[in-house]
């Protein structure tokens, strides 16, 4: 076996059943004429997990290089490129290392004036102050890009200034938004693939079970690295004998070596669990056990699923009905069996229903809460809720909230429906908007669905603040005021990793110059809108806070970390799921609700269902004759966190422009070739990239890189975002839930892009 | 002796972290390698069958990270492989580590 040595020395810490890994080393120590200190890689810049790292500083505090932590029981030692060259992110030219204010009519132009932070934050406060007296705090909205770890800071900001609106002007939320609130309507908690990330010794836990098959869906782990998991673990445990199912129309790398291969079409994803599941109840392969113990609804989801006979659904999803009960046969006969899906299922209007159905496959064949199944998400803090803070948000103003007639993202949720908050920036309905603060967030570039409506809605503000770490597309266009952040390796922070937490401690090692964490920035400024909410006079003394339910302060977890939250299986069997301490899960019924009573509340289906994909083949086939090819975006690239790191010359190199991934028929058909420059259009819009003809993709469909835009390009240009940026083809059209949105799914066509264009 | 490198390209995944370790580790600019990879397919070898396969293949400039093997560390591109599958070592030791049908050896 290889990738880790196995290594006892995990031991229970004496704080309520924390546990901490014991070190050789301690935190800070010399090696040779340079320092080591451990860290945890967070942002900026930004990747969704979190990796331990040791950072390497001369006698002059200057970043020399950076090496994975061997003992880490996380990544074991592994970092992957983008951490590797973080040096040149530290030291890049392009980094904005002073605060910067721009006069408003100048917005769009190469016009900033570098200021001081005193001069920043007031002018910040005293504009973000005047709209909240003359307006209303909710008139000024608050945004960040991606979940990492600026989210918890920027609520509580939000809080703190007292206005309910939190954005991503993202449509329908279609991130890991839809799964999360969808798995805690109708399971009680978010589940994740079990790939024995809550054990120090990992695979070797005597606890623990390789799966038998893991179900890769709509993702390519490896590559990804969502949320907290760790992509390669897939790799380490198919060396370990896990077999693997991909559902997916790409020939990954996962796909060439996956037992079977489901080339499903984009968006019909929902049709294909259901005539999986039908399969599974026809053929009597559920677990009978747990399905009368610990489900409810299974009659009913069972009739549901009697709709989506295998044949039919053949053709709906182009896949062989032969290998579509073939998968339904082995992830049943699994003992057990584990889901990795990626946002394909949440970036769907109908992401509720499909996520629904797609993981009650897993939960009738009984492998929930099982060693090597899908296990309940534990955590410090729930950094994605938007709950830090609450408290402070005046009486009254949640009512604000700006989340139109969906009824379930009201109740369950505290950040506001995307697409209502442009339907407002437009209609100034159910009020006019004034001002935003964004924060590590390139909206226009990555992920705002329709970005020129958006810029257009966002002009209309009095006031905008943009927070970040390099000057983008959403800053030159917008800001009036720049306040520039530090990377991870020039500063103190918490790492708090989604998907079955951790707390590490990442310790900064090189000097910040003018610039300042999101944390310290968001605690001066949170101070003076309301120090109740922000009593802490150092963001270490915030830490601590964040961590008092570990009983560690966060000097002593530097010495520490990562400490790991308390775990164990069926936790479902021993009231370990519900806040009231009953055995079972946290849902109205106490059962995993097959049919959902929350659902049924607001007034959705309460089953898993199918419905096609608008625009599609079978939708809407008058469109295919202008636009025959159904196109995906959004495939993850090694070099790059969506919008970012396309400033780094090496990271660039390595993948230096948007590409189009076709299958050569398609491509001879639409007479383009490899290496050309081409426009992809849709009904709503265009975006150019390059033709790259592979066999990766079936033919029919293509898929086109997102979150692309030229930072050598011209300032007042906008870096060419509106030429680049693929969702000029997606509209703001989220599901009935308000959840989910069509990112992965439309139909275009291909030409070459003119001489002069 | 001189070292050598092992890759089981079984499980490479081409995620490019072996090229950047090295170019951090030699000191190199972006457009030069002391390994780099080479890709073969996706390509239908028969029907239904794939090949889709990396091996990354050690240039004239790899040192076998010398030093790093001298003060007992893991070379740099071994360390940081994303899938375990790149051993910098001797080839006796190497040889033996040969379990699989997909090895290559640079010697
Ligand atoms: S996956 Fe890569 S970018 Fe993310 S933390 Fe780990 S090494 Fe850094
Ligand atoms: S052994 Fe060292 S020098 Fe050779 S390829 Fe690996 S990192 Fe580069
Ligand atoms: S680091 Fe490992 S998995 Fe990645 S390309 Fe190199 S050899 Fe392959």
């Amino acid at each position: 076996m290889t990738g880790y040595e196995k290594r006892e020395g995990a031991r229970m810490s004496g704080n309520s059943g924390y546990r901490e890994l014991e070190h050789s080393k301690p935190w800070q120590y010399e090696e040779g004429e340079l320092t080591v200190t451990r860290s945890k890689a967070w942002t900026a810049p930004g990747c969704h997990i979190g990796c331990d790292i040791k950072l390497y500083t001369d006698k002059d505090g200057k970043l020399v290089r950076v090496e994975g932590d061997e003992e880490s029981p996380y990544n074991h030692g592994r970092l992957c490129a983008r951490c590797l060259d973080i040096k040149e992110v530290v030291n890049s030219p392009k980094r904005v290392l002073h605060p910067m204010i721009r006069n408003r009519e100048d917005r769009g132009k190469d016009k900033w004036r570098q200021v001081s932070w005193d001069e920043a934050l007031d002018y910040t406060y005293d504009n973000m102050m005047e709209i909240k007296e003359k307006y209303g705090a909710e008139t000024f909205f608050f945004t960040h890009g991606t979940g990492r770890d600026v989210m918890q800071y920027a609520d509580r900001l939000m809080y703190a200034y007292g206005s309910p609106n939190m954005t991503g002007l993202f449509s329908g939320l279609s991130c890991y938004v839809p799964r999360i609130a969808g798995m805690s309507c109708t399971a009680g908690s978010l589940y994740i693939a079990d790939c024995s990330q809550a054990w120090f010794d990992r695979y070797d836990n005597p606890e623990y079970k390789v799966p038998e098959v893991m179900v890769i869906w709509g993702n390519n782990p490896i590559v990804a690295n969502a949320d907290g998991f760790f992509g390669h673990w897939v790799v380490d445990l198919m060396k370990r004998g896990m077999k693997i199912i991909v559902i997916d129309p790409r020939m990954t790398w996962l796909a060439a070596r996956s037992e079977l291969h489901l080339r499903v079409r984009p968006g019909t994803d929902a049709a294909l669990a259901l005539a999986m599941i039908n399969i599974i109840v026809q053929e009597d392969l559920y677990d009978h056990d747990f399905v009368d113990r610990w489900c409810y609804g299974f009659d009913e989801l069972a009739e549901r699923a009697k709709d989506f006979p295998v044949e039919k659904v053949a053709e709906i999803c182009w896949v062989p009905a032969e290998k579509i009960t073939a998968a339904a046969r082995m992830i049943a006969n699994a003992k057990p069996a584990t889901l990795q899906w990626g946002v394909a299922i949440d970036q769907t209007r109908e992401a509720m229903g499909t996520g629904q159905a797609v993981t009650a496959i897993f939960e009738i064949t009984g492998n929930i809460e099982v060693p090597g199944g899908l296990i309940a998400n534990t955590q410090i803090l729930d950094v994605m809720g938007g709950q830090w803070g609450r408290e402070f948000l005046p009486e009254g103003m949640d009512d604000k909230r700006i989340v139109g007639n969906y009824q379930l993202m009201k109740t369950a949720m505290t950040s506001c429906s995307d697409d209502e908050v442009i339907r407002c920036l437009e209609t100034d309905q159910p009020y006019k908007l004034h001002g935003a603060w964004l924060q590590a967030h390139n909206p226009l570039a990555c992920m705002s669905a329709d970005p020129k409506r958006v810029l257009e809605g966002m002009k209309k503000l009095d006031f905008i603040v943009v927070v970040d770490l390099f000057m983008t597309p959403t800053a030159m266009a917008l800001a009036d005021v720049f306040l520039p952040v530090c990377t991870f390796p020039e500063r103190d922070g918490l790492s708090l990793i989604c998907g079955i937490q951790q707390a590490g401690a990442m310790n900064q090692v090189c000097d910040p110059g003018d610039t300042k964490s999101d944390m310290e920035i968001n605690l001066l400024l949170g101070k003076r809108f309301n120090p109740e909410c922000w009593p802490w006079e150092t963001v270490q003394d915030m830490f601590t806070e964040v961590l008092q339910d570990s009983g560690y302060k966060y000097d002593e977890l530097r010495e520490v970390s990562p400490v790991y939250v308390p775990f164990e299986y069926h936790r479902h069997e021993k009231g370990l799921l519900r806040s009231d301490g009953q055995v079972g899960f946290e849902t109205p019924t106490g059962r995993i609700e097959l049919w959902c009573n929350i659902y049924n509340m607001f007034g959705l289906d309460p089953l898993p269902y199918f419905k096609e994909p608008e625009p599609g083949p079978n939708s809407t086939p008058e469109m295919c004759e202008e636009y025959p090819l159904v196109l995906t975006t959004g495939a993850r690239r090694w070099n790059s966190f969506h919008s970012e790191h396309r400033q780094i010359p090496r990271l660039r190199a390595m993948h230096p422009e948007p590409v189009l991934d076709i299958h050569p028929d398609d491509a001879s058909k639409f007479g383009v070739k490899q290496g050309e420059w081409v426009w992809v259009e849709n009904y709503l819009g265009r975006a150019k990239c390059k033709v790259n003809e592979t066999f990766e993709m079936p033919a029919g469909i293509a898929s086109a890189d997102h979150a692309w835009w030229h930072p050598e390009g011209d300032p007042e240009k906008l870096y060419d975002v509106f030429d680049l940026a693929i969702n000029n083809l997606v509209p703001f059209n989220p599901g009935p839930s308000g959840f989910g949105a069509n990112y992965k799914s439309t139909l275009v066509k291909v030409y070459k892009v003119g001489e002069d264009e | 002796m001189k070292k050598a490198i092992l890759i089981d390209y079984k499980y490479c995944t081409g995620c490019h972290t072996c090229e950047v370790a090295c170019q951090k580790h030699l000191g190199l600019e972006p457009d030069k390698w002391g390994i780099k990879l080479t890709q073969i397919g996706p390509d239908e070898v028969a029907p239904r069958q794939w090949q889709y396969e990396f091996v990354p293949v050690p240039t004239d400039r790899c040192n076998r990270c010398a030093d790093r093997l001298e003060r007992g560390k893991q070379a740099m591109c071994a360390q940081h492989c994303q899938a375990g599958c790149l051993w910098v070592g001797d080839i006796d030791e190497l040889v033996g580590r040969i379990d699989g049908d997909k090895f290559a050896l640079f010697v």
